[in-house]
C-alpha cells in the first residue's frame, strides 16, 4: 500500500462521489456543480498516470470552460429556477436490474480477461513529446481537429441565433 | 514528478482549511440576531420584484460557446510553442494552416454577430 | 526524504504563502489602492489608524470578522457557502508556479511544475466558476447578472492571457516558470515581446475585474455585482480572491516579460528575491495607476474588444514571433 494506491482510491472515491451527485441530485444546479469535484478526480488519476499535460488540460478546458458552458445554459432555461427534477419512474426497478447485469458484466471482462501487458517504456506524455507527435506523425489528425473545432462553432451558432 | 502534484494537492488541501478558517471564527463569535426582514433579497431596500431569474439572453451562452472552442485552439498551441523551434518550416506551415482555419471560425463568429452584446 | 517531512513541508509552504499573500496583497494591497487613489487625486488617504494609517486594513478586517453572517432567505445554503471557499481558493493557487527569487539552495518556488504556464492558466479558469456559484447562491437577479456578466467577460479575456502565455512559451522553448526566468538572464523578454507583454497587461486586468474593466463589480451600476448578499467576512474573502489573483498576475507579468528576478544590470546588487519584490509593486503600482485614470468601459465595448481587438492582434503577434524564431532558428 504505498502512496500512490492511497491517492487512486481517494481520487477514485471523490470522481465517483461527485459523479453519483450529478446523476442524482434533484437540483441540476447542484448537479452542475457537483461536475467540478468529477472533473478534478479524474484529473488528479491522469496524473497518476504521468500524463500532467492532459491533467492540465482537463482542468483548464473541463472544470474550466465547460463546466461554465453547463452552467450558462442551465441558467439560461427553465432548469434554473430550481425546479426539481423528478429522479424516479415507473421503470426505476428494472432499470436497476439492468445496471447491475451490465456492471457485473463488465467487472468479469476486466478482471477475467488476460490482458497482455505493454511491451516497452511508458511512451511520454511532456508537451514537448506530444507536439512532437502531432506536428509529425499524427499530423492529419491535428488538422482535422480543427475543421472539427470550426465545423462546431459554425454549427452552434446556426443553431443558437436560429430564433432571430 | 508525482512529487510535485502531491505538494499542489496538499496546497489546496491546506489551503482550503486556511480559507475556511475565517469563517469558523464568525461562525462562532458574530452576533446573531437575524430576523426575516434582514433576510430578505437585496434590492435597493424595496421588496424584490419578480422572481431571481428572468429570461436571459443567449448571448451569455454564445460567448462561452466561442469561449470553448479558442481554449481548445490553445491547448494545441502548447505543444507546439515548446517544440516548433526544433522542427523547422514544416512545424510552422502546419501551425498556420491550423490557426488560419480557426481564424476564419472567429471570422465567421464576428460576422454573424455571435461578438455582439444585445 | 521520508513522506511525512515532505508532507510537513508542503503544508508549511502552504501556510507561509497564504499568509504573506493575505498580508501583502489583500491587506497591504486594498491599503496601497487607497492611498495611491488618494494621491491621484489630490488627497490624504487613510492616515488615522496605525502610523501613516498602515493599521487600516487591520482594523477593517477586525471589523469585519465581527460582522453579523446573514445568509438571504430561499439562497441556494450549499452553493452559496462554497462559493466563498472556490473563489480565494482558485486565486491563491496561481501561487504554486510563480518563482520569487532565488537562493543558493535553488529557486524559491512552492512547486516548479513542467506545465506551469498550463496550471496558471488553468486555475485563473476555476475562479470563474466559483464567480457562477456566487452569483447563482444568493438567488438575487442583481447578483445572478452580474454573476453571469463577470463570467462572460472573465472567459473572453482568458484566451489574450493563453496567447501570450504561449508565445512566451515559444521564446523560450517550456512551460515551466524557472526555465522562463532563467531564459531571461540577458534580456527581458518585454524588449522583445512589448505587444503580448501589452495584451498580457489589459487582459490580465479584465481577468481581475478592475477599472477599466469593472462593470459586473461596479457600486454604480448593479450594487455590488455577484457579491452583493455576501456580509462581513465573506464579503473579506472574495475580496482576498480578487486582490490575490491581481497579485499574482502581475507576478506572471515579472516572471514572463520583466525577467523574474534579475537585476537589470550585471554583476552585484540587490538580492533576488528584493529585485522580484520591486517589480512586482511596479507593475501593481502601474495596475492602480489605470483605475484611478480611466472611466468604465461598457459592457459590450469590453467583450468586443476582447474578441475583436486583443485576440487578433494576440493571434498575428504570435504568428510573427513563430515566423522570426523560426527563421533564426535555422
Amino acid at each position: 500500500m504505498n502512496g500512490e494506491t492511497v491517492a487512486f482510491y481517494i481520487l477514485a472515491v471523490i470522481t465517483l462521489a461527485g459523479g453519483l451527485v450529478v446523476v442524482t441530485s434533484p437540483n441540476i444546479v447542484h448537479s452542475a456543480v457537483a461536475l467540478i469535484p468529477t472533473f478534478l478526480g479524474v484529473t488528479g488519476l491522469y496524473v497518476l498516470l504521468s500524463a500532467e499535460f492532459v491533467a492540465g488540460i482537463q482542468v483548464l478546458i473541463y472544470a474550466g470552460a465547460i463546466t461554465v458552458l453547463i452552467l450558462f445554459v442551465i441558467m439560461l432555461t427553465e432548469g434554473g429556477t430550481g425546479v426539481r427534477v423528478r429522479q424516479r419512474n415507473e421503470q426505476s426497478a428494472l432499470g436497476a436490474v439492468v445496471a447491475l447485469a451490465m456492471a457485473a458484466l463488465l467487472i468479469a471482462v476486466a478482471t477475467r480477461v488476460p490482458w497482455p501487458a505493454g511491451a516497452g517504456a511508458l511512451p511520454s506524455y511532456t508537451p514537448g513529446a506530444i507536439g512532437q507527435s502531432f506536428l509529425g506523425p499524427n499530423l492529419l489528425v491535428f488538422e482535422g481537429t480543427s475543421v472539427v473545432l470550426l465545423v462546431s462553432l459554425v454549427g452552434a451558432i446556426v443553431i443558437a441565433r436560429k430564433e432571430e | 514528478m508525482l512529487l510535485d502534484w502531491a505538494y499542489v494537492a496538499v496546497f489546496a488541501v491546506v489551503g482550503a482549511v486556511m480559507v475556511a478558517l475565517p469563517l469558523a471564527v464568525i461562525w462562532l463569535i458574530s452576533p446573531r440576531s437575524a430576523y426575516p426582514l434582514k433576510r430578505e433579497t437585496y434590492e435597493s431596500g424595496m421588496p424584490t420584484i419578480g422572481q431571481a431569474w428572468a429570461q436571459f439572453n443567449v448571448r451569455y451562452y454564445l460567448f462561452a460557446l466561442v469561449f470553448v472552442v479558442f481554449d481548445v485552439e490553445i491547448i494545441y498551441l502548447y505543444p507546439w510553442a515548446v517544440v516548433g523551434r526544433s522542427l523547422g518550416a514544416l512545424a510552422f506551415v502546419e501551425i498556420l494552416v491550423f490557426l488560419v482555419i480557426l481564424a476564419l471560425g472567429l471570422v465567421y463568429a464576428w460576422r454573424k454577430g455571435a461578438l455582439e452584446w444585445m | 526524504m521520508p513522506w511525512y517531512l515532505e508532507l510537513l513541508r508542503a503544508a508549511a509552504g502552504t501556510v507561509i504563502i497564504f499568509s504573506a499573500v493575505a498580508v501583502v496583497a489583500a491587506m497591504f494591497g486594498v491599503l496601497l489602492e487607497r492611498k495611491i487613489s488618494g494621491w491621484i487625486q489630490s488627497r490624504l488617504g487613510p492616515k488615522h489608524v496605525g502610523p501613516q494609517g498602515l493599521l487600516q486594513t487591520l482594523a477593517d478586517t477586525l471589523k469585519l470578522l465581527q460582522k453579523e453572517h446573514i445568509v438571504p432567505r430561499n439562497a441556494d445554503v450549499v452553493i452559496f457557502s462554497s462559493a466563498v471557499i472556490v473563489v480565494p481558493l482558485a486565486a491563491l493557487l496561481d501561487y504554486v508556479v510563480i518563482p520569487f527569487g532565488t537562493t543558493r539552495w535553488g529557486p524559491l518556488i512552492f512547486r516548479d511544475l513542467n506545465i506551469g504556464l498550463l496550471y496558471f492558466a488553468a486555475t485563473s479558469s476555476l475562479v470563474v466558476v466559483g464567480i457562477l456559484m456566487a452569483g447563482w447562491g444568493s438567488n438575487n437577479k442583481y447578483a445572478l447578472l452580474g454573476g453571469l456578466r463577470a463570467a462572460a467577460q472573465m472567459v473572453s479575456y482568458e484566451i489574450p492571457i493563453g496567447l501570450a502565455l504561449v508565445t512566451v512559451a515559444m521564446l523560450a522553448g517550456s512551460l515551466s516558470t524557472v526555465t522562463i526566468v532563467n531564459a531571461q538572464a540577458h534580456l527581458w523578454y518585454v524588449v522583445v515581446q512589448p505587444v503580448a507583454f501589452l495584451i498580457f497587461l489589459t487582459a490580465a486586468t479584465a481577468e481581475v475585474n478592475r477599472v477599466p474593466f469593472d462593470l459586473v463589480e461596479a457600486e454604480s451600476e448593479l450594487v455590488a455585482g455577484y457579491f452583493s448578499e455576501y456580509t462581513g467576512m465573506r464579503f473579506a474573502l472574495f475580496q482576498l480572491g480578487e486582490y490575490g489573483e491581481m497579485f499574482a498576475m502581475a507576478a506572471m507579468a515579472v516572471t514572463l516579460f520583466l525577467g523574474g528576478w534579475h537585476s537589470p544590470w550585471p554583476g552585484p546588487s540587490l538580492p533576488p528575491v528584493l529585485w522580484f519584490v520591486i517589480k512586482l509593486y511596479a507593475v501593481i503600482f502601474v495596475f492602480m495607476w489605470v483605475r484611478w485614470t480611466y472611466p468604465r468601459f461598457r459592457i459590450d465595448q469590453l467583450l468586443g474588444f476582447s474578441w475583436k481587438v486583443l485576440i487578433p492582434v494576440a493571434l498575428l503577434n504570435l504568428v510573427a514571433t513563430a515566423f522570426v524564431v523560426m527563421v533564426l532558428h535555422r
